[in-house]
């Protein structure tokens, strides 16, 4: 398998300003600066592909992804239109927006590709791209925001985004085409006159900007929604772009930032901001909310007839038993309810022996990486690396429960039903998990389990 | 030079659904249909102002939002290709339409004069926005008048839909007057849905109307008694309500066009026609004309 990553994420304005009449005004010049500035460090990373989610381009129906190959017009923006036009032809990449496209049905969102002459191109993404990768050097991809769209499904739109780097191996540039206060002054003004709208805008985007230098991208993500209440105009319902640049980041805390630029764009907050993976040492993440891999929202809205309730990975698979109380059983609470009638786990002199242990979550039985197929049986993407994980995890539950330890793991025989897809992924976790413990291995390939996962583990342990 | 007068005011919704179903030669994608509730009604306005004498048409579109005051297109002769962002696959329509920029120079003067934040758009390159060109080609499809085209001013995301409406308000009187004093007869176009929640996908074919309905019972409520305020020539208490409804039913009525129409017309008391509702992706729309022409010389 490829190994493709996030090499860089960029914060940048909107505006036509930098583009049109840079010489206008010293801030508006300094974003330029500080856009050009992006610009080469592209030029001299080995990128290979940049991903814009812009804030000013609305869908309605689930996510729209650029799939034109040739996107070319005339931009005018709606409100500064006399500042100009701005002609623009993009290079897309069509094979990742078709396949971006396809990851994001799989993880349960509703998405579709847009090619039409003439499309107009929204004035955030003709920007970013006529400054960051003029002249088309390397193929880009373009995404809507949603105008319903919540945290989960942002989330998930940027790890469909991630499965279709990483299976095509690329060195992606992500970009969140947005401002940090939108507040604009509503009539015209001088660009001299050109200042931050309001001291508390100002104050809070000085915070912004000092998480992000700090490399806090999450955290940012985290207080999204006080942003948006605090100094957004409510234009596209919350803070989203930091939803997805942090989820296309892993959801990290420690990414290493720079504030490049940030200056007054007609009132509003312009900032150019690039954030390095590399980890700058510090800070851990922290959750407030749940990590979320497949998006199981309110999108079916068509069909009045249909049963409105949430639907669970597990509602038409087999019934769960409450584990068996027989001699010498180890069961918790900590770990999945049995799919028949036997225990957790049983105890043989100073031997433990655990019935196999699949990813699925105790309490509500969702399946971390997604379930591998739908109520329908068509199958779904999903994360074999997460499941993989999760099976490790429920495995310490039990053997904690039996007051030992996953170090006391003695023997060990691993399930896959796709072998040829899943055996690299779930090797890593492996190695990184129990092959530092060291127990035999085996590992079978198997037509299906009983639930729709991927993986489970039968294991041997002592006390 | 005789007065200039608004001789109908029109609520005339813009879903490009409507387009796309009707089929003009001016729009690429091709459908089997649909909507035809709506596209009756609007049958029936054309009809009702087939005999009435008119020079221009002005609509307010919400798809042109501007958060810098209000904008006015300046540019006499428009013509490209435009695209709906939204629903590229139902609207790509290539327009051909005249700018009446002299009463549009006269509607933005008098904003001014009147402490309006206003602008003239001139850049030749700019495109008509998709709300401004369905309202004008349901009501209008042989494009033979020209029309002033206004931008949507986002005050209300702003500040509030007080601060909207007493804009819009003074937007109103401002294009009565210049109206008056340009000597035009003008068919006004408030381009606007009612309650505005959309469902977030699409059946195959999009016009497939088995699944077409409002998307709650509540926005279905909202949209009725919208339409008895208007059918009973009570605009005023319409106002007084607005700011529940634009929070409640999620209304494009926020972009300010509904408050603007009635606030030119002088907040009739006088009766709206209903010519048709129906809803589209579960947004509701009512095709409504106020025939201010047959109410006598004030
Ligand atoms: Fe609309």
């Amino acid at each position: 398998m490829m190994s493709g990553e996030i090499i860089k994420s960029l914060i940048v304005p909107p505006h036509p300003h930098p583009v049109l009449c840079p010489d206008k005004n010293e801030g508006w010049q300094r974003i330029r600066d500080a856009y050009d500035e992006a610009r080469r460090q592209i030029e001299e990373s080995d990128a290979d592909l940049i991903i814009i989610y812009s804030t000013l381009w609305p869908s309605v129906i689930g996510h729209q992804i650029q799939a034109d190959p040739n996107p070319e017009w005339v931009m005018v923006d709606a409100d500064f239109h006399d500042l100009g036009s701005i002609h623009y032809s993009l290079k897309i990449d069509t094979d990742f927006a078709h396949a971006w496209n396809k990851a994001n049905i799989s993880r349960g969102l509703e998405s579709r590709t847009v090619a039409y002459d003439g499309f107009p191109v929204d004035v955030g993404s003709v920007v970013a791209l006529e400054l960051l990768n003029p002249n088309n050097r390397i193929p880009a991809v373009i995404c809507s925001t949603n105008v319903y769209s919540n945290r989960a499904e942002t989330t998930v739109l940027a790890k469909s985004c991630m499965d279709v780097i990483k299976q095509q191996g690329k060195k992606a540039v992500a970009v969140s085409v947005m401002s940090l206060s939108n507040r604009m002054f509503t009539e015209a003004i001088e660009p001299h006159e050109d200042r931050i709208h309001s001291l508390k805008d100002d104050e809070w985007n000085q915070k912004i900007l000092e998480f992000l230098s700090e490399g806090r991208l999450e955290d940012i993500g985290q207080l999204s929604r006080t942003i948006h209440d605090q100094i957004r105009v409510k234009k596209v319902v919350a803070f989203k772009p930091m939803w997805w640049l942090s989820a296309m980041n892993d959801n990290r805390n420690d990414l290493t930032g720079k504030v490049l630029a940030y200056e007054p764009i007609h009132g509003a907050g312009a900032a150019v901001v690039v954030l390095d993976p590399q980890s700058n040492g510090t800070g851990d993440k922290e959750y407030d909310e749940d990590d979320v891999d497949f998006y199981g929202g309110d999108r079916n809205v068509l069909d009045s007839s249909e049963d409105e309730t949430e639907s669970s990975p597990l509602d038409s698979g087999p019934a769960l038993y409450d584990p068996v109380e027989g001699k010498n059983a180890v069961n918790t609470s900590k770990a999945p309810k049995p799919v028949g009638a036997y225990p957790h786990a049983r105890r043989e002199g100073d031997l433990i022996y655990l019935s196999g242990v699949g990813p699925r979550q105790p309490g509500d039985n969702s399946i971390p990486g997604g379930p591998i197929k739908d109520k329908a049986g068509n199958p779904l993407n999903y994360d074999i690396k997460a499941q993989t994980r999760a099976v490790v995890d429920n495995i310490a539950r039990i053997l904690e429960e039996a007051g030992s330890s996953l170090d006391n793991v003695i023997d060990v025989t691993s399930f896959l039903v796709d072998m040829d897809r899943d055996f690299s992924g779930y090797n890593e976790v492996w190695a990184e998990t129990l092959g530092k413990v060291g127990p035999t291995r085996t590992t079978l390939a198997i037509r299906a389990l009983p639930t729709p996962i991927a993986v489970e583990m039968k294991v041997i342990a002592k006390v | 030079m005789a007065k200039g007068s608004i001789v109908a005011g029109c609520l005339a919704p813009h879903p490009p659904h409507l387009v796309y179903a009707d089929n003009p030669d001016q729009n690429e994608p091709v459908s089997e249909g649909g909507w035809e509730q709506l596209r009756w009604g609007y049958e029936r306005l054309r009809e009702s102002l087939k005999d009435v004498d008119y020079d221009v048409i002005v609509v307010l579109s919400p798809h042109w939002q501007t958060y810098v005051g209000t904008h006015f297109i300046g540019v006499e002769k428009c013509s490209s290709k435009s695209v709906d962002p939204v629903f590229p696959n139902l609207f790509r329509f290539n327009y051909d339409l005249t700018i009446d920029v002299e009463l549009a120079r006269a509607i933005h003067d008098q904003a001014k004069s009147e402490g309006m934040s206003v602008k003239m758009m001139e850049n030749p390159d700019f495109r008509v926005d998709y709300g401004t060109i369905v309202s004008c080609h349901m009501v209008r499809p042989e494009w033979d008048k020209p029309i002033v085209s206004i931008s949507s001013n986002r005050s209300l995301s702003y500040y509030s839909v007080e601060v909207m409406q007493e804009m819009m308000m003074e937007l109103g009187r401002s294009t009565a007057k210049a109206i008056e004093e340009s000597g035009k007869k003008c068919v006004l176009l408030a381009s606007n849905s009612l309650s505005h929640r959309h469902f977030v996908t699409e059946t195959n074919p999009p016009e497939d109307m088995s699944k077409e309905h409002i998307t709650s019972h509540a926005m279905h409520l909202w949209d009725m008694r919208m339409i008895e305020l208007m059918r009973s020539g009570k605009s005023q208490q319409i106002i007084n309500e607005m700011p529940e409804f634009c929070e409640q039913a999620i209304a494009e009525s926020d972009g300010g066009a509904l408050t603007w129409l009635l606030s030119a017309m002088d907040v009739p008391t006088e009766p709206a026609t209903l010519h048709g509702y129906g809803t589209i992706i579960g947004t509701g729309n009512a095709i409504m004309e106020w025939p201010c022409h047959t109410w006598g010389e004030q």
